[in-house]
């Protein structure tokens, strides 16, 4: 089956990564991500209905730290690669009305 | 003598025995860096004068004795996705055109411990996805056996330094391939260790449940031994793995007398160039020759492996590159209109196409509604492709195939169409799904004169059983060095 | 209004954890540093930086789970919540959602008419709160300070049962309470270790279906809380009386101007997209550790209350009072230790303590004298070395600036004139002056011997033994 990808969706999308198109690009990745979506459906003609999807491929468990203060004063590492900082705060445009 | 075709291990030796200094051995990389990177671009950063200062402490080091180790005194071009204090880092992207961490990844910590000297960093696709270095905001980087031709990627800069003799060695990163494929491409070795193994603490994250760093070099030797220097437990890693018998050179060994090599049926048909089948048939016949059992079977399940990846890697990478918005670090756009403008426009000018591209996908697999039927559908199927190797390493000790169906194209031909693109990964992603080490080792050159890489596959922490297997199938041939590199 | 309506309230409570480092980092959680102190490339997303747990949390998390009677998932996982915020470094908040630490719990109340009310707990999970932003409506910029990033936090999502703003302040009396006892967390609201979202909708009484609800984020106090329930409530009716609809968003209440408005904007889409964080590995709870939190749970509320009644003979009233405050009872049971006198402690607590806090504006948790000094001023008082005005005096000292008790009677003279013989000649005088009131005295006027008490006090700067003089004059008279 086909995918088609609306326009309202790349939009959302758009929105929930935090990326604005051009037209251009807009339509073009429209398209790669239906062509991707096609391709990815292949998936379905697999029966994974009593497989428990596997997200760490190891089973490593209970890694842990104790909790005890190990650093220090990070501040002027923090704000060494500031875009825009006011003396040990990082900038940014308002974010309340 | 030229230093540059030495071997990292036979350069280690030569600087012990006082034969070569240090200094010496960094300036003619900084020489060979300089006369080669207008035809190659390996390179995103090379740091001469850091990397001098550098030498003279290591060669004290070395002559008071602190430093004894093989790579002691070796300089090293590092992927641009792991973190060098004082260095920038950029991933190949605008987007972190100007940042210079304050920490080093665990990885390079190591090398240093044990005497590197880093050169620079090398070019990559941006955020390390591509199959090209062709997704670099900072300019493609050529095949050292032919410019005309991609290296291969995502760590194309690392594999392409080596092949170019602009460096001894090189660290890359492998999520779905991109050490081993560019192995092949370029015509030297790169293993991609089982997850866990190298800590990925200050590596970039790309997608990070299949993300390993990895030594690239000119052979199996020094590639063992830079594993050997670079795998420890991180306690800053939570999935780091605390593994015994980490001492990969014991398996130099030549002799694979009665081991067990599968050959999947399904990394033989369709897709694959003839000329790469023959070689890897050749190279299957000569490791028989020396005493392995070989034969072919069915794996199963290959087709899925791409769309499951790309599932898998893309949700990580919408979430991983979430942070590069322009408050903290990096590129923020010159003018804007509030903060969610601010975020659009930094983001959509400082991430390329191809990240751009993923980071959609990405986002749109895990959204509200798709979740299930994309994200979890694929974790569902890596457990599928997970017990598909389980099933095999049952039965065999390494499984022997092409790291890529074809050599590498020219430039410029692969982005246009990105599935087919992705498609090119199909023998190296599902080994990072299941978490599993693979090497590439070169097999062959096809009929335009490019090289072949042969991968191995092993069982999750039997790197042993695929460095034994690819020292030996090493010994029936000798180095070739790409034009690159002799000119 | 011809129909009557029903409120039906569910809290998310988010409560700060009290480790001594972040939640993913080595990093202090200390508070009233300057921006960005306590930072380091995890708390702030640097590139390439990877986050490793705090054990502390998980067995915080536990221990606050079985005091609400939660299971305990003995599987548990983190998963990355997706949202761009510049308070939040990485663009997303590790949580839990699809396995939380606990599920399934409840604790008791008392509702106004006295009955007793379960409150389920759907789940308790733990995450990292986010950092602070200072806003500068001048320059019209955020200041962002990431101090408050990775510090942890438990946020217990309760069961949709509370029908009251008194029941949803009861609910988190008990809640704060419990965690106080735990040592968990100090949950102060007004410095924000404590605080919750409501959800909120209205219904016919009587009806089965829930009505569309909202969500009230980030409140800070607890009659903001019943203060917003009681708007919105309100509001939601209003809605509904004039045939409009309720929209399920979220919304923020503006406890200045007493009114909420919602928070959605064309950027925020309110899609998550939760997957399961791969930097960090599944928790598994084995039946020893689960055992081993269960015996160091310390003595909770109901248990101290008996104990209270029981062990020191102490009023059911007094008791409850006591007990209401992990700090008071830490200071009753200390104190009583020290000086063995548990009845004198609890009417210092009970009397002057309450009233200096309410005087000072203050919460029992900040009281900060030590209990060595309180037990000092109880000896001096039953030694007779001060008397109970002094004593008064002295404890307020003690209250404010935890000064030693015994330095500053002798400092400042306070000490009660114990010698008999300079008091019997001051007294003596005193009968001399005042012949009126001795008369008074003789013709039965009882209480014409205070103002003779009054005059010696007056004249020893009430420093005399009150019992001492009341003895020497019934014995001149």
């Amino acid at each position: 089956m086909a995918n088609v990808i609306s326009d309202e969706t790349m939009e959302y999308v758009g929105i929930l990564a935090k990326l604005e198109l051009s037209d251009a690009e807009k339509e073009a990745a429209k398209k790669d991500m239906e062509s991707m979506l096609d391709y990815i459906d292949k998936l379905n003609k697999l029966d994974t209905s009593n497989v428990e999807p596997m997200s760490h491929v190891f089973p490593v468990q209970n890694v842990f730290r104790e909790d005890v203060v190990e650093n220090g004063d990070g501040g002027e590492d923090t704000l060494a690669n500031a875009p825009e900082r006011r003396d040990r705060a990082f900038v940014v445009p308002k974010t309340v009305e | 003598m030229n230093l540059l075709s030495l071997t990292a291990v036979e350069l280690g030796k030569k600087i012990k025995a006082h034969e070569v200094t240090v200094e010496e051995a960094t300036r003619a990389a900084l020489d060979a860096i300089r006369a080669k990177e207008k035809d190659i671009n390996s390179f995103v950063t090379v740091d001469e004068e850091s990397a001098m200062i550098r030498a003279k402490e290591v060669q004290k080091m070395i002559d008071d004795g602190t430093l004894t180790g093989p790579l002691a005194g070796v300089p090293v071009a590092i992927k641009d996705n792991m973190c060098t204090k004082g260095m920038l880092t950029t991933c190949s992207s605008k987007i972190l055109y100007n940042f210079i961490p304050t920490y080093t990844a665990e990885a390079v910590i190591n090398l240093e411990k044990a005497g590197a000297v880093i050169l620079g960093k090398t070019n990559m696709d941006e955020f390390a996805m591509g199959s090209t270095t062709e997704t670099s905001a900072y300019g493609e980087t050529k095949n050292p056996w032919n410019t005309a031709h991609v290296p291969g990627g995502s760590s194309g800069g690392s594999c392409a330094a080596v092949a170019a003799e602009e460096c001894y060695y090189a660290l890359g990163s492998d999520t779905g391939g991109s050490i081993r494929q560019p192995s092949s491409f370029c015509g030297v070795t790169g293993i991609k260790p089982t997850y866990g193994t190298v800590s990925r603490y200050g590596l970039i994250a790309y997608g990070s449940s299949l993300d390993q760093i990895g030594p690239i070099a000119k052979d199996v030797t020094d590639c063992a031994t830079i594993l050997e220097t670079i795998t420890s437990y991180d306690k800053k890693d939570s999935t780091s793995v605390k593994r015994e018998e980490t001492d990969f050179t014991s398996a130099l060994v030549d002799d694979v007398k009665g081991m067990k090599i599968g050959i999947p049926r399904d990394y033989l048909g369709e897709g694959l160039d003839p000329e790469v089948k023959e070689a890897i048939l050749a190279a299957a016949k000569t490791l028989e020759e020396k005493g392995a059992i070989v034969e072919e079977f069915d794996l199963s399940l290959v087709e899925y492996a791409i769309p499951a990846y790309y599932v898998i890697a893309a949700a990580e990478a919408s979430s991983n590159l979430a942070r590069f918005d322009g408050v903290k670090y990096g590129y923020r756009t010159k003018e804007y209109e509030g903060l969610h403008n601010m975020y659009k426009k930094s983001r959509s000018e400082g991430f390329g196409p191809e990240v751009k591209r993923r980071i959609m996908l990405g986002s749109f697999v895990l959204s509200s509604g798709y979740y299930d039927a994309y994200y979890l559908k694929a974790l569902r199927t890596k457990a599928l492709i997970k017990q598909a190797f389980d099933k095999a390493f049952a039965k065999y000790d390494v499984i022997l195939g092409p790291a890529a169906p074809t050599t590498a194209p020219k430039l410029g031909e692969s982005l246009s169409d990105p599935l087919k693109m992705y498609l090119g990964d199909v023998y190296t992603v599902s080994v990072n799904l299941a978490g599993l080490p693979g090497i590439s080792v070169p097999c062959g050159v096809d009929s335009k004169g490019l090289p072949i890489g042969l991968q191995l596959i092993g069982d999750c922490f039997k790197e042993k059983n695929i460095i034994r297997a690819a020292y030996s199938f090493e010994q029936t041939r000798t180095y070739q060095h790409s034009p690159a590199a002799e000119a | 209004m011809s129909k009557e309506y029903e409120t039906v309230i569910g809290l998310e409570v988010h409560v700060e954890l009290a480790t001594k480092t972040k939640i993913f980092c080595a990093c202090s959680t200390a508070f009233g540093s300057a921006p960005n102190t306590h930072t380091c490339p995890v708390c702030t997303g640097m590139p390439g930086s990877l986050p490793v747990l705090n054990k502390k949390v998980v067995e915080y998390a536990m221990a606050v789970g079985l005091a609400t009677n939660c299971q305990i998932n003995q599987y548990s996982k983190f998963d990355r919540k997706n949202y761009f915020y510049p308070d939040n470094p990485q663009n997303y908040q590790i949580s839990q959602l699809y396995l939380p630490i606990c599920h399934d719990g409840g604790v008791e109340i008392e509702t106004e008419s006295g009955g007793k009310k379960t409150i389920g707990i759907h789940e308790i999970h733990m995450e990292e709160d986010a950092g602070k932003l200072v806003h500068d409506d001048w320059e019209g910029v955020s200041l962002v300070d990431y101090n408050r990033s990775g510090v942890p936090l438990i946020e217990i999502v309760s069961e949709p049962d509370m029908r009251s703003a008194e029941e949803v302040i009861a609910y988190l009396e008990k809640l704060r309470m419990t965690i106080q006892y735990l040592g968990a967390s100090d949950c102060k609201m007004q410095e924000g270790s404590m605080r919750a979202d409501v959800n909120l909708s209205v219904r016919e009484k009587g009806a089965k279906e829930f009505g569309t609800r909202t969500e009230m984020k980030n409140i800070g106090s607890f009659k903001a809380i019943a203060h917003a329930i009681e708007a919105e409530t309100a509001r939601q009716i209003d809605l509904i009386e004039s045939g409009e609809k309720v929209v399920q968003e979220t919304r923020r209440w503006n406890d200045d101007q007493g009114y909420s408005y919602a928070m959605r904007s064309k950027e925020d889409a309110q899609d998550y997209r939760y997957f399961p964080e791969p930097d960090l590995v599944p928790i598994v709870v084995s039946d020893e550790w689960l055992q081993q939190i269960r015996d160091n749970q310390p003595e909770l509320h109901d248990e101290k209350l008996a104990r209270y009644i029981a062990e020191f003979g102490l009023p059911e009233y007094d008791a409850q009072i006591l007990t209401s405050e992990k700090k008071l009872a830490d200071l009753f049971e200390a104190t009583s230790a020290i000086c063995n006198k548990p009845k004198k402690v609890s009417n210092w607590l009970m009397g002057e303590t309450m009233r200096l806090l309410k005087d000072r504006e203050m919460d029992a948790e900040d009281l900060r004298f030590s209990p060595e000094h309180l037990a000092k001023i109880i000896e001096l008082t039953e030694a007779g070395t001060i008397n109970n005005s002094v004593a008064k005096e002295v404890f307020e000292k003690v209250f404010d600036e935890d000064i030693d008790p015994e330095c500053y009677v002798e400092e400042h003279g306070l000490k009660s004139d114990n010698d008999e013989d300079a008091l019997r000649a001051t007294i003596e005088q005193i009968v001399k002056d005042n012949p009126q009131s001795v008369e008074d005295y003789h013709n039965g006027k009882e209480k014409a011997i205070g103002f003779l008490v009054g005059q010696t006090m007056k004249a020893t700067k009430g420093k005399a033994n009150p019992g001492i003089v009341n003895k020497i004059l019934k014995e001149l008279l």
